[in-house]
């Protein structure tokens, strides 16, 4: 039924609040649609069932006026997350027939406030990766098609949430971000995805990539259901001790706050060579809205920006290669039998990582070997605080920054690059807010030539997510994005 | 064409990965790389390393590393026993067990 899969997550809230629909039909709506969009294989494993029954169990909370947050929202799950009973394998061979005995503080929060568990999502292997690309599950793939029928990535890491959300297939997606992997997809995908600020949501239960850099965030068609989820899986956790015991404010009161007299930041650095004209002429059109929406534009500068990349290319494997050193073929996941303990580590460990994970592993590796780690990784910590204070200082004059979300729209499935630093380099624009910690929202703004959706970037100060919502909000009046992907559940109405 | 964003990237690499450095880090990360690509390997982290080095640019004399953005420090617990008796649980997804214990190959002669 087409009708419930066009509701908004706040709107079908009210619909279940009204009793104009009920939760199990709803969950019944997207578990057809599910169904409906698996050759985009954005789902790794549909829980039906579980579905079913936490819609019932939801229904019959709204019944009794105890409805959360999200009650009766039926929600997809990436696959880093760990869920109770339901396997979970980060999309890599390694974690083959994990099912965790313990819950994700993020998720647990969803389901507390009443959110329909679809299934997992696709996803990067261990969310290495920029187009969903390196998956054991295979690639999942965009809803919205190439000018010339050609099947494109989603983005990635969390290519499986954005795909899934932009299909109607879940009405809202769990998604992880640790150098661009919830701000990106949902840029390719034209959809909302927010990398809240570092501390902000538990990485408790979440498998870790990048423990400094990563972060959980919502995924939502829309900029008020995106702030409803941010509301409903945030929160202090003292499982997790980088977990930030600051209060949240309340973000849907913020969605109408406007940004009447907000100073917003333009990075003259974030203008590159080579940059795709249709992306700078959406941003100057993003500038135009805010300035026609009363708040004043500032032009700034972040020097370090394009030491950004590099940095974090040191970083994040130094800090991957320490975090998967526990798949050691002991404790969970695949075991390769060899003679000796170390023969046997190896021989898992190069049976159960694929090729990206392996190289980033190595790289990690040698950088914090022995006579390499001043060069490499103390020099990376260096920058990390000069881009952070880049940040800092850029704050002490504006409330928040507009950047482009991406450099490009989305690449074809199975694009050949030459070369690693390639692929690497989509995520220009978002890692950045990562090294910083720093909150940032991706949101659609326009199309470009081939039809395909571009996104605009958001970048708040420490724990000001709020001002990303009011911001946002605007752009997304502004913009009126409403065109539709070509492959979507329900049909292209 | 986004290649060209960020610096020189035929800039020789002034730490080169040999194979021989593939196959020590290899040994180092536990993970069995055939000879047969580790030349393949030795380029692509060359590559990798090169663009990294752009790096040295950047003037960080009486700049404090940071290994966090949180800015406070960790939190401390009391020292008490808050979790546990779960041998079960913990060996619900062993690729091998017995008697409660993990199994692996034979480590001392």
């Amino acid at each position: 039924m087409s009708d419930l899969l066009s509701l908004s997550a706040v709107a079908a809230r009210a619909a279940l609040d009204s009793g104009e629909i009920s939760a199990p039909e709803l969950a019944t709506a997207y578990l057809e649609a599910v169904e409906q969009t698996a050759p985009l294989n954005n789902y790794v494993a549909v829980t039906a069932d579980r579905a079913l029954e936490m819609a019932t169990a939801s229904q019959g909370r709204i019944a009794s006026g105890d409805a959360g947050l999200i009650e009766g929202i039926p929600v997809g799950v990436k696959d880093l997350f760990c869920t109770a009973g339901v396997a979970s394998t980060a999309c890599s061979r390694i974690l083959e027939g994990f099912t965790p005995t313990y819950e994700s503080t993020v998720t647990a929060n969803l389901w507390r406030e009443g959110g329909v568990m679809l299934g997992k999502l696709n996803c990067d292997e261990f969310a290495m990766g920029s187009g969903n690309e390196t998956s054991a599950f295979g690639p999942a793939i965009n809803p919205w098609q190439g000018a010339d029928g050609v099947d494109l990535v989603p983005g990635g890491s969390s290519g499986g949430s954005a795909s899934a959300v932009a299909a109607r297939a879940a009405l809202l997606a769990t998604g992880t971000d640790t150098g661009g992997s919830i701000r990106q997809p949902a840029a390719f995908c034209g959809i909302v995805g927010m990398k809240p600020t570092y501390g902000r949501c538990s990485r408790w239960g979440i498998v870790a990539f990048a423990s400094s850099l990563d972060q959980a965030g919502p995924f939502s068609r829309t900029v008020a259901d995106n702030a409803l989820m941010m509301q409903a899986m945030a929160g202090h956790d003292p499982k997790d001790s980088t977990s930030a015991d600051t209060p949240l404010p309340d973000l849907m009161a913020a969605l109408d706050k406007g940004v009447k007299g907000m100073k917003i930041g333009v990075p003259s650095e974030y203008v590159m060579d080579g940059m795709d004209g249709e992306v700078v002429a959406l941003w100057e059109q993003g500038q135009a809205w805010l300035r026609d929406a009363g708040a004043e534009l500032v032009e700034i500068s972040l020097p370090h920006t394009k030491y950004a990349l590099p940095a974090y290319y040191i970083i994040a494997p130094a800090e991957a290669s320490s975090n998967l050193a526990r798949y050691d073929g002991v404790r969970y996941g695949l075991r390769v039998e060899a003679d000796s303990l170390d023969e046997m580590y190896a021989a898992t460990r190069a049976a159960g990582f694929g090729e990206e994970v392996q190289r980033r592993i190595l790289i990690g590796t040698y950088v914090l070997s022995a006579g390499y780690y001043d060069a490499y990784y103390l020099k990376a910590q260096k920058v990390r605080r000069l881009i952070k204070q880049d940040f800092d200082s850029a704050f002490e004059t504006v409330d928040a920054i507009l950047t482009p979300a991406t450099p490009t729209a989305a690449f074809p499935v199975g694009r050949k690059v030459d070369d690693p630093v390639t692929n690497y380099l989509n995520d220009v624009f978002t890692v950045p807010a990562n090294l910083a910690g720093l909150p940032g929202m991706a949101l659609p703004a326009g199309l470009n030539s081939d039809g395909l959706p571009l996104g605009l970037q958001i970048l708040g100060r420490p724990f000001d997510e709020a001002s990303l919502y009011s911001i946002g909000r605007v752009i997304e009046d502004a913009a009126a994005f409403s065109a539709a992907p070509q492959h979507r559940a329900g049909g292209a109405s | 064409m986004l290649r060209g964003f960020h610096c020189n990237r035929t800039k020789h690499s002034i730490m080169s990965v040999d194979k021989s450095t593939v196959a020590r880090v290899a040994r180092l990360a536990r993970i069995h790389v055939p000879e047969d690509r580790q030349e393949k390997l030795s380029a692509e982290l060359n590559g990798i390393l090169a663009w990294i080095e752009e790096l040295n640019e950047v003037d960080t004399d009486n700049v404090e590393p940071i290994a966090s953005v949180t800015g406070h420090s960790l939190p401390r617990r009391k020292d008490v026993v808050s979790d546990g008796d779960r041998v079960d649980e913990v060996l619900a997804n062993v690729p091998e067990t017995a008697s409660g214990f993990f199994v692996v190959p034979k480590v001392v002669e």
